[in-house]
């Protein structure tokens, strides 16, 4: 009965193998898409051209996949507070919402405005007021990062079953015990849905933060970089793209992990 | 002659919507004796549903008074009189078999030995001892109401109100949770007020039938069910049985659909 487990670890090698499959059937399509179409390299390097990028020297003497790795490191963490900022934001708010009609209908229409706002007029100006260093990044990674998560957990909060409600009430439990006891686990999914796309959505704010002027770190910077030297060193600029890519997907993964864990009594959990 | 544990007295509901006002249920008074085992049958909407959840204190009555255990329903709710069960199972999705039925007693902030035993105990009583750490999806429809029946003893309440339980159940598990049901209600010695659809389950089961008229309902005829108990399969096949169950069958005036028993639209499925 309990076999569910099982069948996933089983299943993990099969699953890499077709990722695999997966990063290789694009790698063919990609080549031969640059010979039928006969595309320049600025247009699209070859893979082994973006492959050698990360071997070549920088003008520092290092290696650019060691450059990479410390820039990455420096967007992740930022993305990581970020991200930690926005979901704690956006929990209080949707907790907030939950509560009061009130407030909700006060509030909603600015949080809604907040994200029609392009992140990239407004992050100049957070980074004018906070200054370069990273806490600004992370405050541009957490205004992407609260909206999902607002929305999703104040719809799951209310989407609490009628008579899951009733028994609560039947049992004369207090309105803290509703809220910890049924509330909060019942909408457990709702807000990793919303925490899985807050994750890519962290890192895309980080990167975004540190296109400004004064900013020294980050992958922002390198695309940044590589973008103004496209026309000699395209691979560059998509090497950069490829490992800001990267920590998405990790992100991704990461809370995706998380979720299978601390969600693991739903038969509803999404596996990847 | 003690004083009734459930009293009724002139209990009507009107639901006011949009579309106007329904009346569900006009000028219900009724009492249960300490102990007893009342069923409410009657056709769909004629306002059982409702009348339950009046006991409860779930839904207030728009006239007439609930007296519960001497006091008012609302009472008796605050001081936990009741335990629910409902025609789903209603368990809590992450927790898991012992959890489930262990969350009346954390809400009640019962001391931690309590909390430990009572649960299996419970679970032994309903003979899913061995199903404590599983979630509820991994348990079948049977097994689920079970645990939630389980659930509504762990207070040891006075009172057990429950909302067609075995609706969503196939006929042999619904006769097994009948049995099961009885022996429960015999060793708790709790009061049961009983809504169902099922003519013949009422009949089993009872010490009472209420049988209510369609909407808006109210009480068209109560059938003291004068069976042997304790009752077993062999009930079933006494011609006793046949007789109040033709006897509760007439009294429900031209409702086709009671006959057959059929499944209820918009019920409750598998969750």
């Amino acid at each position: 009965m309990n076999s569910t487990g099982d069948d996933r670890a089983a299943s993990r090698p099969r699953q890499a193998l077709r990722s695999l499959g997966v990063i290789g059937a694009m790698a063919v399509i990609w080549e031969a898409a640059k010979i039928m179409f006969a595309l320049p390299s600025y247009q699209l390097p070859h893979l082994h051209e973006i492959a050698a990028d990360f071997l070549r020297e920088g003008a520092g003497g290092e290696r650019w996949f060691w450059i990479m790795a410390q820039n990455a490191a420096y967007t992740a963490l930022e993305s990581l507070i970020g991200f930690a900022l926005g979901g704690i934001t956006g929990l209080v708010l949707a907790v907030a919402f939950a509560h009061s009609r009130w407030l909700e209908r006060g509030l909603l229409p600015y949080v809604v405005a907040s994200q029609t706002v392009p992140i990239l007029a407004i992050a100049p100006m957070i980074v004018v007021w906070l200054g370069t260093s990273w806490f600004s990044k992370a405050v541009i990674a957490a205004y992407l990062t609260f909206f999902p998560v607002t929305v999703n957990m104040s719809r799951g909060l209310r989407a609490v079953d009628a008579d899951a409600l009733a028994l609560m009430r039947a049992l004369s439990a207090s309105s803290r015990q509703i809220f910890f006891k049924l509330r909060f686990p019942a909408s457990l999914p709702y807000l990793f849905t919303a925490l899985r796309i807050s994750a890519t959505a962290s890192v895309i704010g980080a990167i975004v933060g540190e296109l400004p002027v004064g900013s020294r770190y980050g992958m922002g910077v390198v695309i940044i970089n590589a973008a103004q030297y496209y026309n000699w060193r395209p691979a560059n600029l998509w090497a950069a793209i490829l490992v800001s890519a990267v920590i998405g997907i990790l992100f991704y993964h990461a809370v995706a992990a998380v979720e299978r864990r601390v969600v693991s009594w739903s038969r509803t959990a999404p596996a990847i | 002659m003690a004083s009734p544990i459930i009293a009724l007295d002139g209990v009507a509901k009107t639901f006011e919507s949009r579309a106007g006002a329904t009346e569900a249920l006009r000028a219900v008074s009724l009492a249960v004796d300490a102990g007893e085992f009342v069923s409410i049958i009657g056709p769909s909407g004629c306002g059982k549903s409702s009348l339950l959840r009046i006991v409860g204190d779930l839904v207030d009555p728009s006239a007439g008074t609930v007296r519960v255990n001497g006091k008012s329903a609302r009472q008796a709710r605050l001081d936990r009189d009741y335990g629910i069960v409902f025609q789903t199972p209603v368990l809590y999705e992450w927790r898991t078999v012992l959890e489930n039925v262990r969350l009346p007693l954390e809400l009640a902030g019962r001391p931690s030995g309590e909390r430990e035993q009572r649960p299996r105990a419970l679970l032994r009583l309903v003979g899913l001892e061995e199903f404590a750490g599983h979630y509820p999806w991994q348990l079948s429809g049977g097994m689920q109401q079970r645990v939630s029946i389980a659930r509504a003893l762990a207070l040891n309440p006075s009172i057990l109100l429950m909302d067609e339980p075995f609706g969503a159940l196939d006929e042999m598990t619904r006769e097994r949770l009948n049995q099961e049901l009885l022996q429960v209600c015999a060793e708790t010695a709790a009061t049961a007020l009983f809504v169902t659809h099922s003519i013949a389950e009422a009949v089993f089961l009872s010490t009472r039938i209420v049988v209510m008229s369609p909407r808006p309902g109210c009480i068209e005829r109560v059938v003291a069910v004068d069976l042997p108990r304790p009752r077993a399969a062999k009930t079933r096949a006494l011609p006793r049985f046949f007789e109040l169950v033709t006897e509760v069958r007439q009294s429900l005036r031209e409702d086709p659909g009671l006959a057959g028993d059929p499944p209820r639209p918009g019920g409750p499925g598998p969750r």
